[in-house]
């Protein structure tokens, strides 16, 4: 039984100028405490299916069910991580980590609690009365990372939370990314462009063409590297064969459309 | 040895900067001296026309002569209150009515024309008709204080609160935030500064729907005594109420602004 479905589930934008068929007959599972990622180019409705599965927009066609039942019945806790970490600037770390629980009407002191662990976690305790813009990039993605973790959620997304980083900082988020993720058994879609994040942090990747948005490809990592620290994945011989997969794979999709 | 070269360096800096400071106070002095000094001259030798331009010294005259008999003092009081009361009214009702835009796209849309109408229409030029339907006195002009400034607040305020960045919301409503969360906690605070850089254009407005007011009603205040001096050819009147204006939309401009830095030190 799949933790998360898509049973040919598309998604439609429209504009007064005409309408896109952003996503079209996307059907893909995820099993619970699964890493999935999903990479394709520009434009081919990637951050679409991360909206639809958060309940953010609603599918045109198709349905999305967790533990069977449609996500809107399910009780389905979303933790939504973006490209940047849209810390709110005018909320210190502490009560940026709190607004989830204060959304959700929760018990502020017991969350309180949950918030110091979880910076502590990602090594960010100390900053808990700081505001936002006094931290960097990288501990500001941290930040945010602990943020999306506070409700508990079920399934975690991830809309390129690396891709506004530069090169050291994103593969030391990375670790610390798969380490929390495997300390707290999380489900978790990350959709990316970058072949190499994509393989060294997920157990299975789908290939996304573009016009209308749809999967054409999935790759199974291989197990020997799977429970690899991401760092350690790059270096590893059966990284660079399924990268040389995966880039004749897209090159082929972007050659035909 | 490298260090007190620096600190010597940022000394002379700091110099230049005070000096500079200096240097612009004078010239601002000056030019207000020179300005009243010319205006007396000008008007004791007849250069300009005394009953038309007045001059300082009798202005000044005027003003501790009607300070002492305290008409002037409740002139000014009832022109300040009318002011800062429309000043508020038109700001928070135009914050008001923003907000609702923003929660209804539809009312938004139905709104759209007539707020570029309204924006558009002098507001001053409903004076009489307010007037009329509340009456002369005190409410009208504080009506008229607060109608001149609350459309272009409303139209300043909601698309302020459309142009923030809808990804705050996404990270909100990925929580299960409902509309009036997304309000709370990230569309309002996001505005904060554009709602606090209207309270100085409004602070001008109302001064001018206010004195627009008095005219109208002329029963006090110091757009009354401009009007009535006005009327009575008594244009040291006219002046002495034109520098007291003056003097407190200044002042009031300035409070406001310390109010605005204090705000934006400690709300955001």
């Amino acid at each position: 039984m799949s933790y998360l479905t898509l049973n040919n589930v598309s998604h439609h934008y429209f504009t007064k100028k005409g309408y896109t068929k952003a996503l079209s007959d996307v059907s893909f599972s995820v099993e619970e405490g699964e890493f999935i990622s999903v990479i394709g180019p520009s434009g081919c409705g990637k951050s679409t299916i991360l909206s639809l599965v958060a309940g953010i927009l609603k599918n045109t066609a198709g349905e999305i069910l967790f533990k069977q039942k449609p996500i809107n019945q399910s009780g389905l806790e979303i933790g939504y991580m973006l490209q940047q970490d849209y810390l709110f600037p005018w909320k210190n770390i502490m009560e940026n980590m709190l607004i989830g629980p204060k959304v959700k009407k929760g018990n502020l002191n017991e969350a309180k609690e949950t918030a110091l662990a979880l910076l502590d976690e990602v090594g960010l305790k100390d900053e808990a009365d700081s505001y936002p813009d006094s931290l960097s990039g990288g501990m500001r993605q941290r930040v945010a990372l602990a943020r999306t973790l506070m409700t508990d959620p079920n399934i975690l997304l991830f809309d390129e939370p690396f891709s506004a980083l530069d090169y050291q900082t994103k593969l030391r988020l990375e670790n610390s990314v798969a380490d929390l993720l495997k300390k707290h058994h999380k489900t978790a879609i990350l959709v990316t462009h970058d072949i190499g994040e994509a393989i060294s942090m997920s157990d299975r990747i789908l290939l996304m063409g573009q016009n209308p948005g749809t999967i054409v490809k999935k790759f199974e990592v291989p197990i020997e590297i799977r429970n690899e620290i991401p760092f350690k994945v790059r270096r590893h011989h059966k990284y660079q064969s399924l990268f040389d997969n995966i880039w004749e794979e897209l090159n082929k999709n972007e050659a035909v459309s | 040895m490298s260090h007190s070269h620096d600190q010597h360096l940022y000394d002379n800096y700091l110099s230049r900067v005070r000096r500079e400071k200096k240097i612009v106070l004078t010239w601002q002095i000056v030019l207000l001296i020179g300005f009243f000094v010319l205006w007396e001259v000008a008007s004791r030798l007849f250069w300009i026309d005394p009953l038309i331009f007045s001059s300082p010294s009798q202005i000044i005259n005027l003003l501790i002569d009607r300070f002492s008999q305290g008409s002037m003092l409740n002139h000014v009081q009832v022109t300040l209150f009318e002011t800062i009361v429309g000043f508020l009214l038109g700001t928070i009702f135009g914050i008001i009515f923003a907000s609702t835009l923003w929660f209804s796209n539809r009312l938004s849309n139905v709104m759209d024309p007539y707020l570029v109408i309204m924006n558009a229409m002098p507001k001053v030029a409903l004076g009489p008709i307010i007037i009329v339907a509340l009456g002369p006195g005190y409410i009208s002009i504080i009506t008229m204080g607060a109608i001149i400034s609350v459309i272009i607040t409303t139209i300043v305020v909601y698309s302020a609160f459309i142009e923030v960045d809808p990804n705050y919301e996404k990270v909100l409503k990925s929580f299960g935030a409902s509309k009036w969360q997304c309000f709370k906690e990230a569309v309002f605070p996001a505005t904060l500064p554009v709602m606090i850089s209207t309270l100085k254009v409004n602070v001008g407005l109302s001064w001018v729907g206010v004195i627009v007011g008095e005219f109208l009603v002329s029963k006090e205040g110091l757009g009354y005594l401009i009007v009535y001096g006005f009327q009575v050819f008594d244009f040291t009147l006219v002046l002495a109420s034109l520098v007291l204006i003056a003097i407190f939309a200044a002042i009031m401009y300035k409070v406001v602004e310390k109010v605005e830095s204090w705000l934006i030190k400690h709300a955001t």
